[in-house]
């Protein structure tokens, strides 16, 4: 013990109420205007909140959410991983070929998680031992991985009517479908790695403060790879997903600017873009809001051109409430 | 060329400011005169900077003071403001954009336009004579870039006349030039005092001071002690206005001072990165403090940070209780035993936006967990009797630690250190920025680790700290050690032995 200390007490004199509101805050996040976006379209189309299409809208945001949860991986880092559509139309080639060639029903699922899991490993082997910026990078890779995912069905569509894994995209389990399923074990998953497990602090670390980090003993560079390696394997779950749902994969088309929604529902679930920040509860209700943005403004029978400019203004308004919030709760 | 003017002279009256609750300044006269070079002295943090800054217009300050030019008073509204004055500022760190040419960069901020456009004609015009009267010997066309040191330096000196100074300001220019580019600097600034420029020269080296400086002011402690004329200024009599403080009864070591008989445990020999330390060799024993001093920009951080593996070295070996490590990163140097506190807290410490706890166990999760999982109730525990020991004052450890004041915060950063259970810590200014109470608590501690036998080594801007807390000091000059001197129950360290061999004095007599 050292001499003078051991008698010291903890004297309370830190402004604890202020902060703890601040935390309640944070944790809060974007649900009121999720809640808000939810009356206003109860309030306009009688038909939204049924169930029959809580469920469509959740079977909608599905993909997206597990897109999502990888990418609050990165983006707690610091990062961005702008390649994930295309990987994603890559694992879904990969799944639907390995399904038509091989015998074993997984083949497909396993070829899928594995091709993301790949690219994965090369964007975060590039960014992590090369030091390259990860927008660089993953905007290479975005455009590299598109082309194999063409290359791999010599640029045409290719199906599987007999898809063994189909159920995964179609079918229920006590009523609820199994995309919806996926979806929230992929969330819950998600939080246990980001919040109790040894990566998960390192993850927070090296976004909050990577010179800090790196002093205190942590591997960043072991960390930034395995974000993007997560990443990786979701957009490849998310490209499983989408193959079952469809019994098809299309290199071209398929998860064309996946991304950009992947990334708008970190953004609105309130993490941080410098990293250091964030929740993946907040990415959920991020991406909820998106999904129902677009189905409660198709039953509005709002034209599509129009969702278009009404989804990206709710997004940079819900942003722009939330920093000015947070400065207040600042201010307090 | 502006050698027409009267020569100029300018006043600061009554000069203050705080930061917060930090006193900066106290009641600062200062004058300085067209013809003449007005040398500026004292330790870190006597608050040159601080008085140069406000004269820039960087800083503004506190009210009851007032600046004169030529007898009229002056608000400096920013560093444009000044730049209009004529007061040109050139900061040790140099503010030239490396991908400009020279006359851009002369001309930034105030380029010649024709247009609208960047006449960059008219700017290398006007560039040439400038550049030719400092005797350079590149053109307004060469890229920043390709310049030495002492060129770039040329190059603001240049910026400096385009802008018509009349003030201008340096502060310590000669930190990275050799000895033939300093005494080619001087002659340029003798000329520019000729001209009837007020030259406000910083500077620790007594050499220069000699060589240079028609008259010489010393602060410390945020206030002018005095202002010398050429003629009054001797030596032992400016290092005595530098320092003469007493020292308090602030430290006090309860410790056994280590014995020269104790056994070694961290040897570090001949260690070098090539740069900025140049073969560094010392022994530290068991539960001893050693402190090392030296001005900033000698290489103590360097050090330090060469020996826990943050920066790569190239040559040397550290030898820790008999066996050699080679830490290659800092996660090694942890492992091995030897930790390290961060001189910038906020830069590569702590994580502001993570708990309490989460800072106080970030370098310990890794072994307390099983398969990866964090063992969350030995974290707690952790954190609580870390907290007592080091007297972390908090509401509760789920606070954010942004909500910690400054002195709190770098216990935190402590607790973290000492949770992944070091041999030998090096503490690199261990109480920057934070209030006295939290000063004396990091004393005790300190105190307490080397009576447990753990090795300390405390790297200190400020002398009485150093000498206060220190078994034995080395003094770091341009990367070497210049010198070691041992405290003994009969003579503790003198802050003027330490002065002396910062400044050379010491050197230059031996």
């Amino acid at each position: 013990m050292i001499k003078g200390l051991e008698n010291a007490s903890i004297i309370r004199e830190e402004p604890a109420p202020r902060a703890d509101w601040r935390a309640r805050l944070q944790i809060i996040g974007m649900l009121p205007v999720l809640v808000l976006i939810i009356a206003i379209f109860e309030l306009l189309a009688p038909r939204f909140l049924t169930w029959n299409n809580l469920l469509i809208v959740m079977q909608q945001a599905a993909i997206n959410i597990v897109l999502a949860a990888g990418m609050t991986f990165v983006i707690l880092t610091g990062g961005i991983d702008l390649s994930v559509g295309a990987i994603l139309a890559t694992a879904a080639m990969l799944a639907v070929l390995a399904s038509q060639n091989l015998a074993w029903s997984l083949a497909g699922v396993i070829a899928g998680l594995a091709g993301g899991m790949v690219c994965g490993a090369f964007n975060g082997a590039l960014i992590a031992a090369l030091d390259l910026p990860p927008f660089i990078v993953t905007l290479g890779s975005l455009t590299a991985v598109r082309g194999v995912a063409r290359l791999l069905g010599n640029d045409n569509t290719v199906f599987n009517p007999a898809l063994p894994f189909a159920v995964i995209g179609n079918g229920k389990f006590l009523g609820v479908p199994w995309l919806v399923i996926i979806a929230f074990v992929v969330v819950v998953l998600a939080w246990f790695v980001l919040r109790r497990t040894v990566l998960g602090m390192h993850i927070y670390a090296v976004g909050g403060n990577a010179e800090a980090a790196h002093l205190a003993g942590i591997k960043v560079g072991g960390v930034l790879f395995i974000v993007y390696v997560i990443s990786g394997l979701l957009a490849g779950l998310g490209g499983v997903m989408s193959a079952a749902r469809l019994y098809a994969a299309n290199g071209l088309q398929l998860g064309q600017s996946y991304e950009l929604d992947a990334i708008a529902a970190v953004i609105l679930g309130g993490t941080s873009f410098t990293g250091g920040v964030g929740s993946i509860w907040g990415t959920l209700i991020g991406a909820l809001i998106i999904a129902i943005l677009s189905n409660g403004l198709i039953l509005l029978g709002v034209s599509d051109i129009w969702q278009f400019i009404i989804k990206g203004l709710v997004i940079i308004i819900a942003v722009a409430l939330d920093r000015y919030r947070m400065k207040a709760g600042l201010r307090g | 060329m502006s050698v027409a003017r009267p020569p100029v002279m300018l006043e600061m009256r009554h000069i203050g400011k705080t930061f917060g609750a930090v006193r900066a300044l106290a009641d600062v006269s200062f004058a300085a005169a067209g013809g003449e070079i007005h040398a500026l002295m004292g330790e870190n943090g006597a608050g040159k900077s601080t008085l140069m800054k406000i004269l820039g217009g960087i800083y503004r300050p506190d009210g009851g003071g007032e600046i004169r030019l030529d007898g009229v008073p002056l608000v400096i509204e920013g560093p444009a403001a000044a730049r209009r004055q004529g007061i040109i500022v050139i900061h040790q760190e140099l503010a030239l954009s490396p991908n400009l040419t020279v006359a851009e960069n002369m001309f930034l901020g105030v380029e010649r336009k024709r247009f609208g456009l960047i006449d960059r004609a008219a700017m290398a015009l006007a560039a040439r004579p400038v550049l030719a009267r400092l005797g350079a010997a590149f053109g307004p066309h060469t890229p920043t870039a390709a310049l030495s040191i002492a060129a770039r330096q040329m190059v603001e000196i240049a910026r400096a006349l385009a802008a018509e100074a009349r003030i201008l300001v340096m502060d310590e220019p000669t930190t990275s030039l050799t000895e033939r580019e300093t005494t080619k600097l001087f002659g340029i600034i003798e000329g520019l005092r000729d001209a009837g420029l007020a030259i406000i020269y910083i500077s620790h080296r007594m050499a220069e001071i000699d060589r240079l400086a028609d008259r010489v002011s010393v602060l410390r402690d945020g206030r002018l002690i005095g202002t010398l004329a050429r003629a009054e200024c001797a030596h032992a009599r400016l290092v005595q206005m530098m320092v003469g403080r007493e020292i308090s009864t602030f430290y006090k070591k309860a410790h056994a001072p280590a014995p020269a008989r104790r056994e070694v445990l961290l040897e570090i020999q001949d260690i070098t990165d090539g740069q900025r330390v140049r073969g560094c060799s010392f022994t530290l024993a068991a539960g001893e403090v050693l402190g090392i001093a030296g001005l900033v920009g000698a290489g103590r951080s360097e050090l330090a940070r060469l020996v826990c593996g943050i920066t790569p070295r190239t040559g040397g070996h550290v030898i820790l209780a008999g066996k050699e490590v080679m830490p290659r990163n800092p996660a090694a140097a942890i492992a091995a035993g030897i930790a390290y506190l961060t001189e910038d807290r906020k830069h590569d410490g702590v994580h502001l936006d993570m708990t309490v706890r989460e800072n106080i166990v970030l370098g310990v999760i890794g072994r307390d967990a099983r398969l990866g999982v964090r063992n969350r109730a030995k974290a707690k525990a952790r954190s609580a009797a870390a907290m007592a020991r080091l007297g972390v004052r908090a509401a509760h450890d789920s606070l954010p630690l942004r909500a910690l004041s400054g002195g709190n915060q770098q216990k935190v950063l402590l607790a973290r250190l000492l949770e992944t259970g070091p041999r030998v810590v090096f503490l690199d200014e261990p109480t920057r920025g934070i209030d006295v109470g939290a000063k004396s608590e990091i004393y005790r501690l300190i105190d307490g680790l080397a009576a447990q036998g753990m090795g300390v080594v405390v790297i200190s801007s400020e002398l009485p700290e150093i000498i206060g807390i220190s078994d034995r000091v080395l003094v770091m000059r341009d990367g070497r050690i210049a010198g070691e001197l041992r405290a003994s129950a009969a003579a503790p360290i003198s802050q003027e032995a330490i002065m002396e061999i910062i400044t050379g004095l010491a050197a230059q007599a031996a």
